[in-house]
Parts: structure tokens; C-alpha cells; sequence
């Protein structure tokens, strides 16, 4: 195993030594023996015979699959664990990287530790029946996630409405919260399992264990519980690998294997848990260095190297979660988020692209545009022209990536980060997040207007919101001034709620096999989010601007707005909106860093809505904005459909506006524009685009989501989805395909702004 | 002060010019093409005027796009040639800020006008009406004369030329039009030509203007007869971009 001595072990001969020898220190692996690539996509080659073989059945079994309603096959008789299925193959023949979820692909497992009630409706859904045995066994000795948040809740009396007793999370303004599934947004740094070998992470883990816990207090002892489990974790680990005839106690010898044990650690992981976003992190120089040394030794060609990565992406394309039906409306088209992130620059100034970006992006010309993996470039104006190039052209080709902001996220994160589902950055293995969906904004607002009583249902929902003294119409500072006053009312909730399920999760449903891939000792974020935020923008923009005189009901509560006049809408590059929303997200990140959280994490806010804007909508009365009653929100930080009406660009920079530094965990942006508008030739669309995202990100934009596509094409998609298997399009930070959206999310991205020269 | 009349702007122009593009649709126009898609820009109505240092100011913030897409500016209408000391201006502060700066101009005024922008537009677009001087009158209003012996005088000063077509059958797409093309084309400096087939996106502006659209019933040109006049001008030796958009 690694020594302190200078000599290499044979298994590591070629690579150049560093502190990755005696540490755990994966990036400084990195560092020391990754080969920029500033060349084309020439390079590339097209897929093997085999990987043509094995897509073709995958894709039949996905037809069976969307035939079916969704739902292939459920395990209904085997908790999953690390080790709980046997080998499972799709055509062991043509497979070069190995290993399922469960013996058989795209058969669903059960993960009753997050809720077995939900497990059991997940699987009446579909028309099966959840083992007794498993049930009786979860519902009365093994104490759940989901059983554990709610024994808090109930008993909680600040969680009920005052005068109805309703619970507050029924009332649709802070939802979708990961009580009653898993939380997700870890990411386990995989890599390791690769370059040290499960073995030596276990001895590592041991010795950081007791060079820092030292004294037995609460949280040392906690640590102590957490790193047993962490332990067996890996043990477990390597017995399923073993399973697969793979010994991953040591290092990875060649690239091959080197996917193969990055896979076994991510597989692990989703045996173990079910979180919405279960993301990879950032392994493309990672492998890369794998691939250069075996292309040097002649052990590999690039079209077998090309072959493995063919295979493992086809590998993540088959994660598959079972949820409840009720999930799509939160979270659309069964999505994983199995997030790659792809280049970006290193702290040195040097591009860490490599060959292997080009690889990656190049599956979806090799096996055709996916959501999955949720290929994520990381993107600086210092990137190589050649990967900008083919990273566009793969953009409009597929609609299947999206692009983030590395020049804003490196500062925070430094260069070996990855992203957690659509926006989230984290240092891989060493920070993590507690996932906490999004509260509704717009409602809040509605709640100042109309004496803190639901614009839905009438009730009382705050106490002691006085009634606006302006009426007619309402005036500006005062509805200013009573909202954010109500946004201390609404975050110190939001926070107490966020920090009895994540204690819950911690305690009922550890992610022993991600954190296990974490050092022991990591920073830890809260993930806040809001809906709506373009909504809240443009209605106080509207009751500054122009007249905005509520009609009430009789119990005061403002059922519509009549306005009078125009006023500047977010989207246009007008600072008299934009300014607004500035003031909004600054006012709201410093209302929840009042309220501690949880493990002294560090509070950060997002602006995403994956697909719930739609069902935020759904529960929303009028806006003075003159949105109509339950009309969808724009999805994330998007201005409002067709509002943005002074070009693509002004929309661009009005998003750009809204800090990052106030939404750390991401600002996310989906943008949709004709083939023909983006320009004449693919050579002029390349270029535009990579010069839209330049400026875009140099104004200080996040996220950029983008689809190039005719409405047409997706018009067609819903009469015809048949027609259609593999048309994949980005909603909000991350791609779905689109005929596995309902008809109400096919209509809401058919009604989006789609940006045309005129 | 001097100020220009503008009718409306385009911050994702492209198809006016290299890269991305904001766009400047400026009031006003010498010529009134019957097949024109920009109807409402022509008569000096509807507009908000702007001092050239305002426009500039409404332009820099999407200068970033412009840099690596190799973009810029362009002003479009109606004609900014209507407003030669606007344009001059205007353009004298784009080159001031380094923002590549493009001329979308039907070239119907007078040599010293041109002379002035010369030094100052990066890049000229120019549309080709009709070579048969009367049906230039019946189309646009006016004689060919002046435009075509100012693009000349443009060629001769070394000005990068773009130069649109417009399809339109039974006037453009005729042998007669197309041979004098062919023989303009051949005694003149450019870098490329643009097709556009005919299309009707623009009549129903005219609708709303309450103005007749003389060319009722024509209908836009088959894709096989544009291909073909783009393969013509090919062999030429020209650079022929269609334009569909």
C-alpha cells in the first residue's frame, strides 16, 4: 500500500508521487498527473460494436419500460442494502463494466428506511404488493425517516395553524420538503474507492477516527456511531463488488477498472438510499489520467477506452428510484440527477479539461441525447476554444446539458468541487448539504396583503398581520415592509422544520456509504430555496410602478388585483425590476441565517423550482402582478412567461443580476430558443451560442439551462410520444425526456418563452 | 442636440451581421418595398429618439456577448442612412468602446454620406433589389440608379460588403434579373451573398397599417428554384449563405 517512501508501488508505476500518497487527497492526484487537452473533438471515436449491441437492448427494455406506466419491475420482497441483491446483468456478453441496482435491469428496489408507508403506496401504484413481512417489519420495530419527522411534528404545537389546526405543511408555502422520501445531494467521492482501494480507506478511516475524536462528548460520539457504519459500509462494499468478481480492496490497475470501482462506490451508493438527486462529482480528469497512462503503455486504444466510458454512462442511464406518483409533481420525468460536472479551470490557472470531458459529452452522439447523467459544464470564458466549440454543439444537438459558472463557484468551492442535482456546488469529500426543496414566496407576499390569512381558503395562517392602511391602491413601502417583517416569521419555521428532518435523516436513515467517502471531519451547507421569485419581483414592481388595488373577499382577503397602468417586469434588463429581486434574496438569505441550523450548518439559498412550479401554481391565488389564480410560476429564477419581451439577452441579464452571493446554492436559468434564430449554419450557432454563454456568465449568471428546439417538434412530441423515445429536453437544472412529462409540465414548457429573432 | 429616431431594438440579433448582434431598428426608409417586412418602421410615426451617447448606453450592457461570438452592433430599419450625422455619431462612440459596428442599408443617398460612415462601419449589408431600372420603381418607389453606382463606389473604397437577395418569383428569380446579377456580382468587391426566399411574416403589419399589400397572391419560391440560383452563384465563385429565418 502507499508508503512514505519515494518509490512508487508497482500498481501506481507512471504516476507521479504527492502528498496523495500518504493522505487521502484525491485532488492532489489530480493535480499532479492530469494532461490538459486544448485540441477538437476529432479525436473521438464512434461507439463499438458491443456498446451498439447492449444500448439496443437497453432501449427495448425502456420501451417496455414507458409502456408499462413507467415502472419495469419492483423488488417487493428485499429491502435494499450494499449487499442485498445478487449480480444482475443486462448481457454479461457485451458488458464491460458491470453491476445493477438490483439482479435485473431497471427492476426498482425498496428503500423503506426513508417511510415504508410511501414504499407501500409507491408500489400499489404500479400494481404491486409490498412483502407483509417487510412491511410489519418497518412499521413496527425499525423506526423510520419518515415515522420519526412527523412523531416531531405532531407533537409540535408551532407546526399546526392557530385557529383550524390544519398542519402548517398542508398549506403549500414551504413544500416538497424531503420528509417523506430521501434527501439526497450527497456526493460520495467515488474516485477514492478507485486510486486507494476500499482496504486502505478503511485503515484511513480508522486512524482519522481516532486522531480526532478524542474526548467522548455528544458529538465525537456521534462521529464514533457514524464511522462504524461508515466502516461496515465499505465492507459491505467490497463483498458486492466481490459478487461481480471484482477484488476493489485494492487500487484500480487501468482505466477499465478504474470505471469499474468508480461505478462499484456510486452503485453502492444507490443500493443503500434513494435521495432525489444522487450525483457523481467530478471524474473526468479522474479517469483521464487512467486513459493517458494506458494509452502511453499501449494497453488501451482510444476506441476501447471510448468503449468503457460508452458503457458505464449507459450504466447510469439505468438508475432508476421507486417513488410515488405524487413525486412527478415535483419532480418530473423520473429524474436522478446522476450530475457529472466537466472541465472548469483549476486554481492555477490551468483548464481542467481533458480528453475525457470530450469523451463523456461524446456519449450522447454515440448513444443519442438522455437526461442522464446530468452532464454539467463548468464553464469559464479561460476555457479551450475547441471543448466551448463542442461543448455548444452538443448543447443544440441534444438539448441534454447544461452550463454553471465556474468563475463564481471556484472562489467558494475551489477546483475540485462537483454539483448536487441541478445547481448545488460542494467540495467533493469534504462538504455535503442538507437538501431543503423551496418555500412559496409569492405566497408569503399574499399573507402581508391579506392580514396573514390563506388566499386560497381564507384561513388564518399568521397571526398579527395588520390590515393595509393604502388600499387603494396598495402602496409599496408599506406592503415592502410587511413582507419582509413576515420573511422572519416564515424562515425561523422553515429552519426548525429543515432541522428536524435532517436530524431524523442523520439519525434514521444515514448515508453510510456516501459519508464514508467523505473525510470525517466536513462542512456542512442548508439548502433553502425559493419559488417564485420572478412572481414576488414583478408584483411588487407592479405596485410600485403602476396601480395595484386588491379585490376583496369578506373576510378581507384580496381574491384578485386590478391594475392600472404598466410597470417594468423582471427579464428586461431594466434595474427599476431587477433591483427588486436583489433586495429580496438579500433580505431573505440574512432572515435565515438568524435562526441557527442543525449541526452548525452554513445556511445558503437556492432559486429553483425543478418542475414544481407548475403545483406551486396550482396552490397560489392572483399576484398583483396579474398572474391568474393558479396560473404555474416560471421555473426557477426565470422570468415569467413572455414577460421578458426585449430579447433573449435582456432576459439573460436581468437573471444575471440576482447574486450568487445571496444564492449560494444556485440560481438556476432555462432558456429555450429556435434553431434558426440561434443562427444560419451550425458553425454560426456554435458560435453564438459559446458567445451567449461567455457574456451570460461574465455578467455574473449561474445557470444556464439550454434547449434549442422547434415548438413544433414538441407539439408533435404530445400527440405522438411514440415517435419520439429519446427527445430529451432541459426543464430546471436538469433534462427529462420529454414524453415522460405529464400533459399539464408538456404544456407549461410549450407555453415558455421561446426566443425568436422578433 | 442631436438625436435618432428609433423605432425598437433586438438584443439577440443574428441574422443582421456576423455573431450575436443587438440590433437597432432605426425610423424611416428612402425606399417602400412592396414586399417589405418592416412596414411600420418606415414612416416617421412611431419612434422614441435617443442621443447617440444613450443608445450606446443601451447597447453596452450586452458587449460581452459580443466578444467572443465576434457580434457587434447593427443598425437596421427602415434605413439608417435616413439619419446619416446619427449613424456617423453613433457609430464614432461604438468604435471608442472597440464594439464591431455593421450598416444594414439600402445604399440610396447621396456618395458623401457613404464617404463619412466609410471609416466607421465595419461591415455593410446591403440589399439587391431589382437590376431593370422600371421595375425597381414599381417595386421600391425609386431608381436603381444611385445604389448601384454607390455600391461601386463602396467596392472601389474597400468596404466589406454583405449583400442580400430577396427570392421573390416572377421578379427577381426571372433569367434577365439573374444574368445582370450574375454580371454586377462579377464587377464587384464582396464577401458573401445572402438569399432570402420571399415569405409573408410581414404582411399582416400591413394589415394593421390599413396599407394595400400589392403583392396579394404572390407566393414564396420553391425550395428547389432557391437552391438552384444558389448553386448558380456558387459556381460563380460566390459565398452564397440561404437564409430561412
Amino acid at each position: 500500500m502507499p508508503s512514505k517512501k519515494s518509490k512508487l508501488p508497482k500498481i501506481y508505476s507512471g504516476f507521479k508521487p504527492g502528498k496523495w500518497l500518504t493522505a487521502i487527497d484525491v485532488r492532489d492526484f489530480i493535480q499532479k498527473n492530469y494532461q490538459t487537452y486544448k485540441g477538437d473533438e476529432s479525436f473521438l471515436k464512434g461507439p463499438s460494436a458491443k456498446t451498439k449491441r447492449l444500448w439496443k437492448k437497453v432501449e427495448k427494455l425502456q420501451k417496455r419500460e414507458f409502456k408499462k406506466g413507467g415502472v419495469l419491475g419492483i423488488d417487493t420482497k428485499t429491502a435494499s442494502t450494499v449487499t442485498s441483491h445478487k449480480p444482475g446483468y443486462i448481457d454479461k456478453r457485451n458488458e464491460s463494466i458491470v453491476g445493477l441496482q438490483t439482479d435485473k435491469p431497471l427492476v426498482r428496489a425498496l428503500k423503506p428506511l426513508g417511510g415504508v408507508r410511501l414504499v407501500r403506496k409507491a408500489c400499489e401504484s404500479y400494481g404491486y404488493k409490498l412483502d407483509p413481512k417487510v412491511e410489519a417489519l418497518y412499521r413496527d420495530h425499525v423506526k423510520t425517516h419518515n415515522s420519526a419527522v412527523f412523531d416531531i411534528y405532531l407533537n409540535w404545537d408551532d407546526f399546526y395553524t392557530p385557529e383550524k389546526h390544519n398542519l402548517f405543511r398542508k398549506k403549500g408555502i414551504i413544500t416538497g420538503l424531503p420528509d417523506n422520501y430521501g434527501r439526497g445531494r450527497i456526493i460520495g467521492d467515488y474516485r477514492r474507492v478507485a486510486l486507494y482501494g476500499v482496504d486502505h480507506l478503511i485503515v484511513e478511516k480508522k486512524k482519522e477516527l481516532n486522531a480526532k475524536c478524542l474526548y467522548m462528548n455528544d458529538e465525537n460520539l456521534r462521529l464514533r456511531d457514524e464511522a462504524h457504519d461508515q466502516i461496515q459500509a465499505l465492507k459491505d462494499l467490497k463483498t458486492m463488488a466481490d459478487s461481480y468478481g471484482c477484488d476493489i480492496g485494492r487500487p484500480a490497475e487501468n482505466t477499465k477498472e478504474a470505471i469499474q470501482w468508480l461505478y462499484f462506490g456510486y452503485l453502492g451508493a444507490v443500493k443503500q438510499q434513494d435521495g432525489a438527486a444522487m450525483s457523481f462529482g467530478r471524474i473526468d480528469g479522474f479517469i483521464d489520467i487512467y486513459a493517458e497512462r494506458d494509452l502511453a503503455s499501449g494497453k488501451y486504444s482510444e476506441i476501447e477506452i471510448q468503449h468503457f466510458v460508452d458503457d458505464f454512462v449507459i450504466k447510469l442511464r439505468l438508475v432508476r428510484h421507486l417513488r410515488v406518483p405524487e413525486y412527478n409533481a415535483l419532480f418530473a420525468g423520473d429524474p436522478t440527477w446522476v450530475t457529472c460536472v466537466l472541465g472548469g479551470m483549476g486554481k492555477n490557472n490551468k483548464t481542467l479539461v481533458t480528453k475525457t470531458s470530450f469523451r463523456l459529452l461524446h456519449t450522447l452522439e454515440n448513444l443519442g441525447p438522455a437526461p442522464e447523467p446530468n452532464l454539467t459544464i463548468l464553464w469559464s470564458h479561460r476555457l479551450p476554444q475547441g471543448f466551448k466549440d463542442y461543448a455548444s454543439k452538443i448543447s443544440i444537438s441534444s438539448s441534454s446539458i447544461q452550463f454553471e459558472n465556474d468563475e463564481l463557484m471556484r472562489p467558494y468551492h475551489g477546483d475540485d468541487y462537483g454539483i448536487a442535482c441541478c445547481v448545488s456546488a460542494m467540495e467533493i469529500g469534504k462538504e455535503m448539504q442538507f437538501f431543503g426543496a423551496r418555500c412559496n414566496l409569492p405566497k408569503l407576499l399574499l399573507l402581508a396583503i391579506n392580514q396573514g390569512r390563506d388566499e386560497m381558503d381564507d384561513e388564518l395562517i399568521v397571526e398579527g398581520v395588520p390590515k393595509m392602511k393604502h388600499q387603494k391602491p396598495l402602496k409599496y413601502e408599506e406592503v415592502k415592509k410587511e413582507f419582509f417583517k413576515r420573511m422572519d416569521w416564515l424562515c425561523k419555521k422553515y429552519v426548525e422544520t429543515m432541522n428536524t428532518i435532517h436530524y431524523s435523516h442523520d439519525r434514521y436513515n444515514y448515508e453510510s456509504e456516501q459519508m464514508a467517502l467523505h473525510d470525517l471531519i466536513i462542512h456542512r451547507y442548508m439548502a433553502f430555496g425559493i419559488a417564485g421569485i420572478s412572481i414576488v419581483i414583478d408584483s411588487l414592481s407592479a405596485i410600485k410602478h403602476a396601480k395595484v388595488t386588491p379585490i376583496r373577499n369578506k373576510k378581507g382577503v384580496a381574491k384578485n388585483f386590478k391594475i392600472v397602468g404598466d410597470y417594468p417586469a423582471f427579464g428586461n434588463d431594466d434595474d427599476r425590476a431587477d433591483k427588486i429581486g436583489v433586495e429580496v434574496i438579500r433580505k431573505f438569505i440574512q432572515s435565515l441565517r438568524k435562526f441557527p441550523a442543525y449541526r452548525g450548518a452554513e445556511h445558503t439559498v437556492s432559486l429553483l423550482t425543478i418542475t414544481a412550479n407548475v403545483v406551486y401554481g396550482h396552490h397560489t391565488g392572483a399576484t398583483p402582478d396579474g398572474r391568474a389564480k393558479g396560473e404555474a410560476f416560471a421555473p426557477g429564477a426565470n422570468p415569467m412567461h413572455n414577460r421578458d419581451k426585449s430579447g433573449a439577452l435582456a432576459s439573460l441579464n436581468s437573471v444575471a443580476k440576482l447574486k450568487y452571493e445571496y444564492c449560494r446554492d444556485g440560481i438556476s436559468n432555462t432558456f429555450s430558443i429556435t434553431p434558426s434564430s440561434l443562427g444560419k449554419s451550425e458553425e454560426q450557432r456554435t458560435a453564438n451560442l459559446r458567445g451567449m454563454l461567455d457574456g451570460y456568465f461574465h455578467k455574473g449568471g449561474h445557470h444556464l439551462n439550454v434547449n434549442v428546439l422547434q415548438r413544433e417538434v414538441l407539439q408533435d412530441a404530445m400527440k405522438n410520444p411514440a415517435k419520439y423515445p429519446q427527445l430529451t429536453i432541459r426543464v430546471s437544472g436538469y433534462a427529462v425526456h420529454f414524453i415522460k412529462l405529464t400533459k399539464e409540465q408538456q404544456q407549461e414548457v410549450i407555453s415558455r418563452t421561446f426566443h425568436k429573432t422578433f | 442636440m442631436l438625436k435618432g429616431r428609433i423605432h425598437s431594438f433586438e438584443s439577440f440579433g443574428t441574422l443582421d451581421g456576423p455573431g450575436l448582434r443587438f440590433v437597432v431598428f432605426m425610423e424611416g426608409c428612402p425606399l417602400r418595398c412592396q414586399y417589405c417586412h418592416n412596414v411600420d418602421m418606415l414612416d416617421m410615426v412611431d419612434y422614441k429618439e435617443l442621443t447617440p451617447q444613450e443608445l450606446l448606453n443601451t447597447v453596452l450592457p450586452y458587449k460581452p456577448y459580443f466578444e467572443n461570438s465576434d457580434g457587434g452592433v447593427t443598425l437596421s430599419g427602415g434605413d439608417p442612412i435616413m439619419q446619416p450625422e446619427f449613424t456617423k455619431e453613433f457609430f464614432k462612440l461604438c468604435k471608442k468602446k472597440k464594439i464591431h459596428t455593421t450598416i444594414d442599408t439600402s445604399c440610396f443617398t447621396v456618395p458623401c454620406h457613404l464617404d463619412e460612415l466609410l471609416p466607421l462601419a465595419d461591415l455593410w449589408m446591403i440589399s439587391l433589389k431589382h437590376f431593370d431600372d422600371k421595375k425597381h420603381r414599381q417595386l421600391t418607389g425609386v431608381t436603381n440608379q444611385p445604389i448601384l453606382s454607390n455600391i461601386r463606389h463602396l467596392s472601389k473604397k474597400k468596404a466589406r460588403i454583405w449583400f442580400r437577395y430577396v427570392v421573390l418569383p416572377g421578379w427577381t428569380d426571372t433569367k434577365e434579373n439573374l444574368t445582370a446579377l450574375r454580371k454586377f456580382l462579377k464587377e464587384v468587391n464582396f464577401e458573401l451573398i445572402e438569399l432570402l426566399p420571399y415569405h409573408t411574416f410581414g404582411v399582416f403589419k400591413w394589415k394593421e397599417l390599413k396599407q394595400p399589400y400589392k403583392l396579394k397572391g404572390v407566393k414564396p419560391p420553391a425550395g428547389k428554384s432557391v437552391q438552384k440560383i444558389k448553386a448558380m452563384l456558387e459556381k460563380d465563385g460566390h459565398k452564397v449563405v440561404l437564409n430561412e429565418g
